[in-house]
């Protein structure tokens, strides 16, 4: 097993046995989703029409909050100094636990999506649509999240601050993947175009995430 | 003295204490001169004596980009080249960066009040520089986090870096989407659009504006290399009372 591969199995079974990943982040995004309907009333029309905001802001919000388990606990228990002393390269190390963390927290959003849309009287077409795009977006908000960890994470200070980071980054994707969502409701080809931009997105997080994140732990840890 | 000397911090304070009142005057001059300009400026034919808002709010946004671009380039030289001042530079670009950022968001919702009849539009351009006021911000709040400013001088040019993406997309939000907010006028394919009368009061106001935040980016580094001089000490002392 190539080192790579172990440490995706780790990242993932770590992720899974320990909890308060998956679960919680679906639970948040079962909170957010229901506070939103006692905020604006129950009619359903408006429901309907905001809906696929709702379930996108719903899911950038829990993976904001699970972001700085991404190398919380390895830097605590000393193995984020073993990684980063390791042979792959830090960018490959930082897309491989990218990946295994958007597996066990952002894909459980994912399908749990379309479940909550039914609160929000979304369409079938809609609930598609939303899940679609969440499942292209949401690795973007992990690679653009990533580096907001790996700076919380060298800098050793919780709290707002990596929201507060990785939130401004991310808003192109939120914008993206609700005008395709909303398109696809709406009908008609705009459907392509905002679909397109949010793949290129995922693609291009994809590549300058790690690398930032690497060059911050390398030369932000001291 | 070549070029190199600068990076020595006390050559550099030395050079900013000769040339700092000469360079507040030469800013002086300058506002005095583009508001000079303004003053003679003509009307514009839909929209009256209100056009002059653009003189502030042009020169404002220009410098908002400007700023940021000069703090990328701040953090490439900390990254590649490990130039002693270039975390100094960036340091203390962040606030005066948010500062012309804000005055652009200001100005422009301002202007639009009259112009567009509200105060905001949620369109490509106005949207982008408020997130690059929000990303400011956040920059600011990264380099206050930590206390060692070597340390999150290395993070903070990491995140300048990542946000300069923001730039382009800000340049040519008005060209790739339908936007409230005008297209460009003075810099695009083609040359600029606007008349002379108006272009050179607005290119006084544009260097008045860069002659002040140079001013007060060379000031607020002179301040912040005396900053961390008083933190040396103060640590040195420290140290030796224990």
């Amino acid at each position: 097993m190539t080192a790579l591969s172990a440490l995706f199995a780790r990242d993932a079974r770590i992720s899974i046995r320990i909890g308060g990943g998956a679960i919680m982040g679906v639970l948040f995004f079962l909170t957010v989703v229901t506070l939103v309907p006692f905020a604006v009333g129950p009619d359903l029309a408006l429901l309907r029409r905001i809906g696929p905001a709702i379930l996108w802001i719903g899911a950038l919000l829990s993976s904001l909050l699970a972001l700085d388990r991404l190398f919380a606990n390895d830097h605590e228990d000393g193995s984020l100094d073993l990684i980063l002393m390791a042979r792959p390269p830090l960018e490959l190390v930082i897309v491989t636990k990218a990946l295994a963390h958007w597996i066990t927290t952002g894909l459980p959003l994912v399908v749990a999506s379309p479940i909550l849309g039914l609160f929000l009287n979304l369409e079938p077409n809609a609930l598609a649509a939303t899940g679609l795009t969440l499942l292209i977006g949401t690795p973007a908000l992990t690679f653009i999240g990533v580096v907001g960890a790996a700076l919380a994470t060298a800098l050793r200070r919780g709290g707002l601050l990596l929201p507060v980071l990785v939130l401004p980054l991310t808003v192109p994707v939120l914008i993206f993947g609700v005008a395709a969502t909303n398109a696809a409701v709406v009908g008609g080809g705009r459907f392509d175009t905002p679909l397109t931009i949010l793949c290129a997105l995922t693609l291009m997080s994809g590549v300058i995430g790690p690398f930032a994140a690497a060059a911050t732990l390398r030369y932000g840890m001291e | 003295m070549a070029l190199i000397d600068l990076a020595n911090p006390t050559r550099f304070v030395a050079l900013v204490e000769r040339v700092l009142p000469w360079l507040a005057a030469a800013t002086l001059f300058a506002f005095a001169f583009g508001l000079w300009g303004t003053y003679l400026a003509p009307d514009d034919y839909q929209q009256g004596a209100t056009v002059k808002i653009m003189f502030i709010h042009v020169p404002n946004a220009w410098l908002s980009m400007f700023v940021w671009g000069m703090m990328s380039a701040a953090a490439l030289g900390t990254l590649v080249w490990r130039h002693p001042l270039a975390d100094v530079a960036a340091k203390c670009a962040a606030p005066l960066g948010a500062a012309f950022t804000f005055l652009a968001l200001v100005t422009g919702s301002l202007w639009g009040r009259p112009m567009w009849g509200t105060y905001w539009v949620w369109d490509a351009r106005l949207t982008s520089v408020l997130v690059l006021f929000i990303m400011y911000l956040a920059l600011i709040a990264l380099w206050r986090t930590v206390d060692d400013p070597a340390r999150v001088g290395r993070a903070a040019a990491v995140l300048t870096l990542v946000g300069a993406v923001n730039l382009p997309i800000i340049k040519f939000s008005v060209d790739w989407w339908n936007t409230l907010h005008q297209p460009a006028s003075v810099f695009r394919m083609g040359g600029s659009t606007i008349d002379r009368s108006m272009l050179i009061p607005l290119a006084f106001m544009a260097l008045a504006f860069t002659l002040l935040f140079i001013t007060l980016h060379l000031a607020a580094m002179r301040n912040e290399i005396m900053r961390r001089r008083v933190r040396t000490l103060m640590l040195t002392q420290a140290e030796r009372a224990a």
